[in-house]
């Protein structure tokens, strides 16, 4: 009978109201458990026992009839929108308020980064750069997020996330020095594809091993925290990436360490060509989060104003109280996982068109700014033109800068060059110009 | 991960103190029973100042000391080190400095770590604690892929040079398969990384200090034999010893020994013997910093001696004695009177009982010592 309520009373949910509407789930306090408890719990299951269980951390009572936590009777969690599909605010109190040129910001950078995916995963099916992924479908995630947060908060991200740095401002020639690792990439060439970083902008630079970055944004944001500049973490990763072990450890030291960080998980469906169904049996990401002791909240991934909302607002939790928030964006991966990846060996053509075409957080977005006379079709042609033309540019431009100087490659192992490597660079210029017919020289600037 | 039985056994802060006591007192009985070399207390440097009498914890805890001291962004973490630690390394700490500089982790070696390497990338000081070398594996992603080529993946725009971690490591008389390994040659693979292993309390705190002040991550192996069973006196102040740098501790022209951590006492009992048994005289050599490590020094002493001996507690195979052969048969090859030999733990997990007969103790290296001289 109970089955429910016992399981309701055992998880220990409260729900809070913030003003603006977002319910954030939270662990129940000691002093509210009794009040839910009087409400959904009948007495003589409490009354029999006149003491509470003392075990070291306990937050519960005894009971006297065993029953196991059913997680399947457990209502799952809430998907907070803001912005219909039609592109109008659902409830006033949702509407984030944002003046014209950043709604327009928000649209041009979500758009260009779509027509920058378009022309890189070109570029490497013509062979032109080693790699590339592209972002399609999850750009409400990335410029949603970016736009609530302090430009100077620090950012871990997995790889998905271009968006967020194109919001703060990484230039099309950045990405696409990047990409194609010449002269001018920061990362000096060392990298794959879209493995960006960028101190100026606070974007911790991406490494590919998966979770890792997780931990790794606790432990900055308990620096922030110490260091008491009222600036917070966010770390993006994917629903595949929260199983690693990693996660767990990230999420259990940011909430027992009380880390200013957010975290960030797009759920796009599918971890390469897994989906979630195979990845887990909860109720997503999000139903963990509790069980950390963590604020938690659901969003729509594809409306960039929910998406803001949050992130808003947890970041407010998470400076004002120095602790950390997980947000689980339910979104959707339209593109392939990657260059060596088609995606329709695992999914239908049917399902991604239905994405693309019926909830995509661009055309959400676009058809609020229709209905709010703010964008047009005439817009919309000379914006895709000229955004086109801007990222062409910048691909010519970065395709024709050569690649670093083989010397190089043996900086910055260390902060300085211990002896072993200046004899192995030695070691590595010598063999290079005995032999220099047989190495791609001509591509890279000169050999000192 | 970490076999904290004691916790288990124990939720109150004063049992646990008194297990602790207890299993110290076992540990240095045992220590007692099986320690397979004399520990040969040395003398500081004049130039590092007035000295206090310390053993080699103790040594820990006043570098740790000074670095919270001296630099207002350091913090220490990991398993148990709130309340001083189970080696006793950070006693004291959290009262002088405060819980949110010295504190305890939840119970993950590889959030211990990844924790480090977030508050060093983000400009602080980590010094990270893993309770045992032999539970730093979960952590072994975090220090490979992440932690050593933060600089270098990013184009020197990020680092995180200032996280140091500290493990406890070696055979220590009971330590058996999961308290006892010496795991330092698989992080002699990974570059960005460096890899320090002190063979007393003088050498732990100043190549401590300069561990944690350097601007790359380390990693500083503390063999838990020496904790107690090491006194010396110690330069009570700010001081700092060389990384990459090998030590001449035994000057000798007949045969090269080289080793470090607990192995250097081992070593040194055998110069000892060599002379006085054999007339053969040993250079002794502690090679103190593993990556990246000093081959001139070596070389230069092979060059002389045309014979070496390397000698660690990890299994030969793959072992870092391998690396310096290699190297050493390359630079020195003419000068060579006779194939280099390796003196190491057996290919075999680290064994319970058996350990006085796994351990590369001194008759072990007294007969690698007298093959070498009759070659």
């Amino acid at each position: 009978m109970s089955a429910i309520r016992q399981a309701q009373r055992l998880i220990s949910f409260s729900v809070s109201l913030r003003s603006s509407g977002i319910r954030i789930y939270q662990c129940l306090s000691k002093r509210n458990f009794h009040r839910v408890n009087s409400v959904t719990c009948s007495e003589n299951v409490t009354s029999k026992f006149d003491d509470r269980p003392e075990f070291p951390g306990s937050k519960s009572e005894f009971v006297s009839k065993l029953e196991f936590i059913e997680p399947d009777n457990i209502k799952g969690i809430p998907v907070y929108r803001a912005l219909g599909r039609n592109g109008n605010i659902i409830e006033e109190s949702e509407d984030p308020k944002l003046d014209s040129s950043t709604v327009l910001k928000m649209y041009k950078d979500m758009t260009l980064l779509n027509t920058m995916d378009r022309i890189l995963y070109e570029s490497q099916r013509q062979g032109r750069i080693s790699f590339y992924m592209t972002n399609y479908g999850e750009e409400g995630t990335h410029i949603g997020s970016a736009a609530a947060l302090d430009p100077r908060d620090l950012v871990f991200g997995q790889y998905r996330e271009a968006g967020v740095l194109m919001w703060r401002g990484f230039t099309l020639d950045q990405f696409m020095d990047q990409c194609y690792g010449n002269v001018n990439d920061i990362g000096k060439g060392r990298q794959m594809p879209v493995h960006y970083g960028t101190k100026k902008l606070n974007f911790v630079t991406i490494s590919s091993p998966l979770a890792t970055q997780m931990p790794q944004a606790a432990g900055a944001a308990y620096a922030l925290k110490r260091a008491k500049n009222g600036l917070c973490v966010i770390c993006y990763f994917g629903e595949g990436a929260a199983s690693e072990g990693d996660a767990h450890a990230a999420f259990n030291f940011a909430a027992v360490l009380d880390c200013p960080v957010i975290f960030f998980c797009r759920n796009n469906g599918y971890a390469i060509s897994t989906p979630v169904k195979d990845q887990y049996r909860g109720d997503g990401i999000a139903s963990r989060g509790v069980g950390y002791g963590m604020m938690t909240v659901r969003v729509d991934g594809n409306d960039v104003f929910a998406v803001y909302n949050a992130v808003k607002s947890a970041r407010e939790i998470a400076v004002a109280q120095n602790r950390p928030v997980l947000i689980e964006a339910m979104t959707y991966r339209i593109g392939h996982h990657s260059t060596s990846d088609d995606s329709s060996a695992y999914r239908s053509v049917d399902e991604v068109s239905y994405w693309d075409k019926q909830d995509n957080p661009i055309s959400r977005l676009r058809n609020y700014m229709i209905n709010n006379g703010i964008w047009d079709e005439k817009m919309e042609k000379e914006w895709k033109l000229e955004s086109r033309k801007m990222v062409m540019r910048s691909f010519a431009d970065a395709e024709t800068r050569k690649r670093p100087s083989p010397d190089e490659m043996f900086e910055d192992v260390y902060d300085v060059l211990p002896k072993h490597l200046e004899n192995q660079l030695e070691e590595m210029k010598n063999h290079v110009k005995q032999y220099k017919e047989n190495y791609p020289l001509e591509h890279h600037e000169k050999l000192t | 991960m970490a076999s904290c039985i004691l916790k288990r056994l124990s939720s109150s802060k004063k049992q646990l103190c008194l297990l602790l006591r207890l299993e110290t007192t076992a540990k240095n009985l045992a220590a007692t029973r099986h320690l397979s070399f004399t520990y040969q207390p040395e003398t500081a440097s004049a130039a590092h100042g007035e000295t206090t009498r310390m053993n080699f914890f103790q040594s820990i805890t006043s570098a740790l000391d000074t670095v919270l001291e001296t630099d207002s962004t350091s913090v220490l973490f990991g398993e148990d080190v709130a309340f001083g630690g189970v080696f006793r390394c950070t006693v004291g700490l959290k009262d002088k400095y405060g819980k949110d500089r010295v504190f305890n982790t939840p119970l993950s070696e590889q959030g211990i770590v990844s924790f480090g390497i977030g508050i060093a990338a983000a400009g602080a000081t980590a010094v990270a604690e893993i309770q045992f070398a032999d539970y730093i594996f979960p952590a072994f992603d975090q220090i490979h892929n992440e932690a050593a080529y933060f600089r270098y993946r990013s184009g020197n725009q990020f680092d995180c040079g200032a996280l140091t971690i500290r493990t406890p490591s070696g055979a220590v008389g009971h330590g058996a398969l999961y308290h006892s390994q010496s795991p330092e040659a698989y992080f002699a693979h990974i570059p960005g990384l460096k890899v320090v292993i002190p063979r007393g309390p003088i050498q732990a705190k100043g190549l401590l200090l300069s561990c944690i002040r350097d601007k790359n991550p380390c990693i500083f192996f503390e063999p838990k034999i020496l904790y107690r069973s090491a006194v010396e006196d110690v330069p009570s102040g700010d001081y700092m010893l060389p990384l990459s740098e090998a030590e001449v501790l035994v000057e000798g022209s007949d045969m090269t020994l080289v080793g470090w951590g607990t192995q250097v006492h081992v070593l040194r009992e055998v110069a000892l013997m060599a002379q006085e048994k054999l007339n053969i005289s040993c250079e002794l050599i502690d090679l103190r910093t593993i990556l990246p490590w000093d081959v001139d020094t070596i070389a230069k002493s092979v060059v002389k001696t045309g014979r070496l001996l390397i000698a660690h507690e990890a299994p030969i195979t793959g072992g870092f004695a391998a690396e310096i052969a290699s190297t050493i048969q390359s630079e020195c090859f003419l000068n060579l009177e006779a194939p280099i030999l390796r003196v190491c733990g057996y290919d075999i997990p680290f064994p319970h009982v058996f350990e006085p007969f796994y351990l590369p103790d001194k008759w072990r290296c007294f007969e690698a010592v007298k093959k070498l001289s009759s070659y």
